[in-house]
């Protein structure tokens, strides 16, 4: 993935965070880029299935663009906590100095970045909530472990709930489910089950999902705690320096 | 089915079987336990708790069969008090049969249901039902591919045309005659079964109901009941079954309840795909009407017309109905005195005695027989499932989920229905938020006091003004219940069946079972009480009670102090008040006795002050006699003082 297509994620995600659709205007401002450029660019995520471009209102993350955009949110955010907390940098300082790391930060090291700051829940400059980890791990004891087994490192995972109507996805953990766990699990939504989205309710309502032939509405609260795989883990893109790296031509 | 000569020859052998129907929600089940039993069925509670129990008799080929219908439910885990009666019964009662309805448009999920029920080994038979809507979406399921895979017979049915269940019956006796040995689990992964074969050999001699296999597999699982049980018995099982489990945990990588969970769906899958297939279909007019009910615009706006539409008519019908029964039940008490004579026993026995009977059925009646009536038509047409997907996020601000908003619609009609429509909440939590915020939702009754006079009076804006009070009461009541109440608060999980078109008989059946219930709940509640004040009144004990209460009523409220007797005498029925009011003050027309404001508080205080004594009855019966006089009370202490308030906005606004 491009330094460039990370960088609209990230500009899209923070409008779509404050729940507004993302303006070519505004991205345009945001990215210092020209609007026929953000046009183009719109154009290429769209078809890449990352955005779902709505004329005249502005773009959301679908999404396996949201799986993507978490990630590199995370990444950036958890630096940010990291150059403040630890390297004691100036609070006007901290974002753009992450803004450059983020793209070459490999998801084992944002992991064991995570771990190593006790899971911070935000980040320092704006308090905005980081992005929920993906490993299928119950608690940081087992992150070491989990963030070892590569295959389930780079997957690109998100909650079901942001996935837009028509869109499937593959059960690949609960979250912080408690009671209701089982309960989701006997619907039908169990590991490696196809899960596709029918519709989202407004106001924050109920998600209605397709799942083994039936119908099922999942309360939005509950939709948050389902995480789904949006696509099968991406390799990270290799670099002559990296332990590892397997250079394809 | 030949009910009436085969009923003979049962009760002459004294052959008797008994038989339980067991399944998911939304399959039949009860369609198909009321077409068995007909109208020889009687609904319970299980021993203290709050589920109902269906339980009926048929005779069939000479033999007296009891049909008790499970709760519907997707797993046999103790998420819910369903789930935990149902295990219990099957597995400590031991049926003669177990009848697992499956729907065969869904039949995977089904499946999932069926594998559990197998693990507890009891005589299994499969009906196969909903065979027309199945084909309609396209599946074809091999009946007789199923019942080999899964070991068991397999019935094909269409409950709603009474097809199948006939052989359903002839099967059930063949098995018993046969006396087959029990079903048998399906069995897990090859690791996982392992593992359980050795918690099976620890076991050792635990003495427990249940089969050992299904005590090992929901000891592994984490089943508390199960656990208290079994370590009860044998503390060293605790350590072997947490090792077993970290087995498990190692060489799938997920937690136990997950491998567990995706095994046994494995093998739904694996039968279902094995034994059917799926065509899909052209989008029918049904899809397009479902994409239209649920669409975030259209969807809002069908249901808004729906529910008017439905209130309207119910409403336009009751008064006209209420009307006619009222002037009827008048000529009868004219011809009664006329045939009798006005004595005091005459007097006594038909104020006393009669005259509740006829209250209940000419002004709860009209109003609460069309409304279950739609009620049934919206459940079993499907549409239901929508209204609680649409209202989902306005009920979570009170703290429940859109399954909530269905009793609380029942509430418009009458609050005894309403407090008893909240077991299909999940937990008691759920199920007690629930009734306290329907108990104050304006039922019929209440709003014959609002029309009748804040509307008449005042206008309709005030009595807008009214409900839009009480609706924001339920809101804020809703929250702070939701606060102060313990235990976690449970998401929307629920199905959303394909729509349908009701048939009458399903419909008229269920529409006649909520209103039996209705009236064997609430008419002796409504005669006794109605003799008891009777009563009460005779000895003059009415007089002391207004005396006593006029420091509150006149003081307070601001109201005539003859108010304290009708406002007692409201508990029995709300409408009552306004009755009283005018045949106490001797005029109906409530300009020349009440102020304008005096009216509005009057109804505010109606409108909340207490549910009606039926409607507290329903509530001790299902959640304890302290927490109804608790939601009583509160109730109570709310209307006083609020009534107070609006009385003195009034007084220093001037506004009326």
């Amino acid at each position: 993935m491009s330094e460039n297509v990370e960088e609209y994620l990230e500009a899209i995600y923070s409008l779509n965070e404050r729940s507004e659709l993302a303006k070519n205007q505004e991205l345009s401002e945001r990215l210092k880029v020209s609007p026929p450029s953000v046009s183009e660019m719109i154009r290429k995520l769209s078809e890449d299935g990352l955005i779902s471009y709505e004329p005249y209102k502005g773009v959301v993350l679908t999404g396996k663009g949201m799986a993507r955009a978490q990630k590199v949110v995370r990444k950036h955010r958890l630096l940010e906590r990291f150059l403040h907390d630890r390297l004691g940098l100036r609070m006007d300082k901290v974002h753009s100095e992450a803004c450059m790391m983020e793209h070459g930060l490999s998801d084992e090291v944002a992991a064991a970045l995570c771990d190593s700051m006790n899971s911070p829940k935000t980040c320092p400059d704006d308090a905005k909530p980081i992005p929920a980890c993906t490993l299928d791990v119950s608690g940081c004891e087992s992150c070491k472990v989990a963030r070892q087994k590569d295959e389930k490192l780079h997957r690109l995972v998100t909650q079901l709930s942001n996935l837009r109507p028509g869109e499937v996805g593959k059960v690949a953990f609960l979250r912080d489910a408690g009671q209701a766990s089982q309960r989701i699990m006997d619907m039908g939504l169990c590991l490696g089950t196809p899960v596709k989205v029918v519709k989202s309710a407004p106001f924050h309502g109920p998600v209605e999902v397709s799942v083994r032939d039936t119908t099922l509405a999942l309360g939005r609260e509950l939709a948050d705690k389902i995480y789904v795989e949006v696509e099968n883990g991406i390799p990270e893109p290799p670099h002559p320096h990296r332990p590892n790296a397997v250079i394809v031509k | 089915m030949s009910q009436i000569d085969a009923a003979d020859s049962g009760l002459r052998d004294g052959k008797k079987l008994t038989i339980a129907l067991a399944g998911n929600a939304n399959v039949g089940k009860s369609v198909i336990f009321n077409q068995l039993t007909g109208l020889h069925q009687h609904v319970g509670n299980w021993p203290g708790k709050t589920v109902k129990r269906a339980e009926g008799t048929l005779s069939f080929g000479g033999y007296t069969i009891d049909v008790v219908d499970l709760p519907g439910i997707y797993s046999l885990s103790t998420y819910s008090l369903e789930e935990k009666v149902s295990r219990e019964y099957i597995a400590v009662e031991h049926p003669d049969a177990i009848i697992n309805v499956v729907d065969a448009s869904a039949l995977e999920r089904n499946l999932f249901f069926t594998v559990q029920l197998l693990e507890i080994e009891p005589h299994l038979l499969v009906a196969l039902n909903q065979m027309d809507s199945a084909e309609k979406k396209g599946i074809r399921v091999d009946e007789a591919a199923l019942s080999k895979l899964l070991g068991v017979p397999v019935v094909p049915t269409t409950a709603t045309r009474n097809e199948g269940l006939q052989e359903l019956m002839v099967e059930v006796i063949r098995i018993h005659e046969e006396g087959k040995p029990s079903s048998k689990p399906l069995g897990f992964g090859p690791e996982v079964e392992a593992i359980i074969d050795e918690l099976v050999c620890d076991l050792g001699d635990v003495n427990v109901p249940y089969p050992r296999l299904w005590v090992a597999v929901k000891l592994l699982e984490g089943d508390e009941e199960l656990e208290t049980l079994v370590y009860g018995q044998k503390p060293t099982m605790e350590h072997k079954v947490v090792a077993a489990r970290r087995r498990v945990e190692e060489i799938h990588g997920h937690d136990v309840v997950s491998v567990i969970a995706s095994e046994r769906y494995a093998q739904a899958s694996r039968i279902a795909s094995q034994a059917s297939t799926h065509v899909e279909l052209r989008s029918s007019a049904w899809k397009r009407l479902e994409e239209a009910t649920d669409h975030p615009i259209l969807g809002y706006a069908i249901m808004i017309a729906i529910i008017v539409g439905m209130f309207y008519s119910i409403f336009t019908f009751g008064d006209y109905m209420s009307k006619l029964l009222g002037s009827a039940f008048e000529l009868l008490r004219a011809s009664y005195y006329s045939a009798l004579g006005s004595g005091p026993l005459q007097g006594f026995l038909w104020n006393g005695l009669v005259e509740g009977a006829i209250a209940g059925t000419s002004i709860a009646l009209p109003y609460i027989v069309p409304f279950f009536l739609v009620l049934s038509l919206l459940e079993d047409s499907g549409y239901l499932a929508r209204v609680a997907f649409l209202m989902d996020s306005l009920m979570h601000r009170i703290g429940l989920h859109g399954k909530g908003f269905i009793p609380m619609m029942l509430g418009f009609g009458c609050n005894v229905p309403a407090c008893l429509g909240c077991s299909i909440m999940e937990t008691e939590r759920e199920r007690l938020i629930c009734a306290f915020v329907s108990s104050l939702v304006p039922c019929a009754a209440r709003s014959i006091v609002i029309m009748g006079l804040v509307a008449t009076y005042l206008g309709f804006g005030w009595a807008v003004t009214l409900y839009a009070l009480d609706f924001m009461l339920i809101f804020i009541l809703g929250r702070v219940a939701f606060k102060v109440l313990p235990g976690e608060p449970m998401g929307l999980i629920m199905e959303m069946p394909s729509y349908k078109i009701p048939t009458a008989k399903v419909t008229g059946q269920r529409t006649w079972f909520r209103l039996k219930d209705f009236i064997v709940e609430a008419f002796p509640v409504i005669i006794i009480g109605n003799l008891v004040i009777y009563v009460a009144n005779l000895v003059g004990l009415l007089n002391l009670i207004q005396q006593a209460f006029s420091p509150v009523t006149v003081w307070w409220l601001g109201l005539p102090a003859a108010t304290g007797i009708v406002l007692i005498f409201g508990v029995l029925r709300k409408e009552l008040t306004l009755i009283l009011l005018a045949s106490l003050m001797g005029t109906t027309n409530f300009a020349l006795i009440l102020s304008p404001s005096q009216m509005f508080v009057f109804a505010f205080v109606v409108m909340i002050y207490i549910p009606c004594i039926a409607t507290i009855a329903v509530l001790s019966k299902e959640f304890g006699a302290r927490t109804a006089a608790l939601i009583s009370l509160t109730e109570i202490v709310l209307a006083v003082v609020l009534g107070g308030i609006v009385f003195r906005v009034f007084l220093i606004t001037g506004i009326l």
